[in-house]
């Protein structure tokens, strides 16, 4: 069943159109995974599934409850980990969790327990008293996660929330995800780690200019845009022009990502032979969704240029 | 428009207080002691009234419900402000079942709050001034928070049209500090003009001044029942206008 659906969803910020006729649909129980460059209007996608940016066009129906006319109802079964970190400094680290459960009518006492609870899960119950200012940034973000989940959630919408975090901190992160998703919450992800996506989501939407340009598992992505396997070419400016003529005069695929050329769908037996000599460096790899992204997306440079 | 849920924003806006209350609520209690020595015993020694009152008797009014003011429109303005777009608290509060509305009157019944909290207290250290006579200013502190709802909303009115911090200079400068001195705090307005004494009512401290003298004096008039009236409507306004604009301002 479809626990989150939006249909025919705009979002135009004065000329800028930042969310174009996105319909999707996310199934209750899974990890759905939205992937896009900077200002491709993931953030502002989430900003209206949680009822606090108002749609242009288009509705949005969480868990069968028509979102423009009961947001109470929705936003009560939401957990959500924003982007910009809006902890509330005046309150201890404790505190934080405790007052966000009485915004969701939660008794004083259960909130007491989940709050520690959350803490003790996420590591910082050492820091249970201390003042937010006191965190290090991983930390702030690991609290905002707890916050998030204090009102024990039906949806988690989770806006890259492991951005900044170290390796340890990041696969804390996703220990407390996966859990999350055995006890049957259904997970909205927005992140720009690939490999994040990869671990975690059951599906996957790649989001560009406002649309979603392709969606379904990771793996499936994979072997439609991509393939099975990537080579690649290490390059140089000096070379990287010779290169690219030589693949294209070839006929085959590659993505041109600045310092590395990855070329699609050919092992390296099959590179023309005079390429081979020039290419300083080759690699062959199982394609990630990275590609995918690549793929879909355009060059790096590309993308960053809408932020 | 809000729900019972505007609570949650005031009991966090409480708490904090709570925590923080030692390093602010003095300075709120210390000012005026020192503008009623030195107006009212200073100054006041200089000044005849014309019914042969006291000038620290007469200031003690006014100076109760202008600091009760001050204290409002240092919450609501900064104070809002902060909380809204330096820490962001408002819209990881939106994203909860409490709407824009809920915290936004949250935070104008904590304004009002602070003024039932500072009112009372200067009328504490007017009581340790002697110069409390009539049983009629017990209602001071509920006139406090009457007045508070309205002094409240016209803040956060200013804050939801605020782009940065430096606007609230220009409020204080031009709207909050003549009131203060224009609005019968310092002088009867009654020596002026009609034309004038009529137009000073555009400043809702107006009002207020006059009825919390009139506790202070247990008489009472036509023009209290005016003023209370008054004070209603302006809150009314200010009170609904601050809503849609916040929201305007804060779901984009």
């Amino acid at each position: 069943m479809a626990i989150i659906v939006t249909s025919n969803l705009s979002k135009k910020f004065k000329d800028l159109l930042a969310v174009d006729n996105v319909s999707l649909e996310v199934e209750e129980g899974e990890c759905f995974g939205l992937l896009g460059p900077n200002g491709a209007g993931k953030t502002s996608l989430i900003r209206m599934i949680t009822a606090v940016s108002p749609p242009l066009s288009g509705d949005i129906g969480v868990a069968g409850i028509d979102l423009r006319s009961h947001p109470r109802q929705v936003k009560a079964m939401l957990g959500i980990v924003p982007q910009i970190d809006n902890l509330d400094e005046d309150l201890t680290v404790l505190q934080n969790l405790t007052t966000f459960a009485r915004y969701f009518g939660i008794p004083k006492a259960v909130a007491h327990t989940r709050g520690c609870e959350l803490l003790r899960l996420l590591r910082l119950e050492e820091k249970s008293s201390g003042r937010i200012k006191e965190l290090s940034g991983g930390m702030r973000r690991l609290l905002l996660i707890a916050r998030g989940l204090v009102n024990q959630p039906r949806i988690a919408i989770l806006d890259e929330p492991t951005v900044g975090l170290d390796p340890q901190t990041r696969h804390l992160v996703w220990q407390q995800l996966t859990e999350l998703k055995a006890q049957g919450v259904t997970q909205l992800l927005c992140t720009q780690n690939m490999e994040e996506a990869a671990v975690l989501c059951d599906r996957v939407a790649v989001m560009h200019r406002g649309r979603i340009l392709s969606l379904d598992s990771p793996q499936a992505l994979i072997a439609r845009h991509v393939g099975e396997t990537v080579l690649e070419v290490a390059v140089t400016s000096a070379n990287r022009e010779r290169v690219v003529r030589e693949l294209t005069t070839h006929g085959i695929d590659f993505l041109d990502v600045g310092n590395t050329v990855k070329v699609l769908g050919v092992n390296r037996e099959q590179l023309p032979a005079t390429l081979l000599g020039t290419a300083e460096e080759l690699r062959l790899r199982p394609a990630t969704l990275e590609d995918v992204f690549f793929r879909l997306t355009g060059k790096t440079l590309e993308g960053e240029e809408e932020e | 428009m809000f729900s019972w849920r505007f609570l949650r924003m005031w009991q966090r806006n409480r708490d904090v207080f709570l925590r923080l209350w030692h390093s602010e609520a003095p300075g709120t209690v210390i000012e005026p002691i020192i503008v009623l020595v030195a107006m009212g015993l200073g100054l006041g020694a200089y000044v005849g009234l014309v019914d042969g009152q006291d000038y620290i008797e007469f200031i003690v009014p006014g100076i109760i419900c202008s600091y009760a003011m001050f204290s409002v429109f240092g919450e609501c303005t900064y104070g809002t402000f902060f909380r809204m777009e330096e820490r962001k608290t408002f819209d990881a509060i939106i994203a909860t079942p409490l709407s824009v509305e809920d915290v936004i009157a949250g935070e104008i019944f904590w304004g009002a709050t602070r003024s039932l909290m500072t009112g009372s207290a200067i009328l504490l250290v007017a009581l340790a001034f002697q110069q409390v006579d009539s049983w009629w200013t017990v209602l001071v502190p509920f006139l406090s928070l009457y007045h508070g709802v309205m002094f409240s909303s016209i803040a956060i009115f200013f804050t939801s049209l605020a782009p940065s911090f430096y606007t609230f200079n220009h409020v204080f400068t031009l709207f909050v500090t003549p009131m203060f001195f224009l609005s019968g705090v310092f002088f009867p307005l009654t020596e002026f003009p009609q034309l004038v004494q009529n137009l000073s009512w555009i400043a809702p401290l107006t009002p207020v001044v006059h009825l919390t003298r009139a506790l202070f004096e247990g008489e009472f008039h036509f023009i209290h029942v005016v003023a209370a009236g008054y004070i209603l409507l302006v809150t009314i306004f200010f009170f609904w206008l601050s809503l849609v604009l916040m929201r305007r301002r804060l779901t984009v």
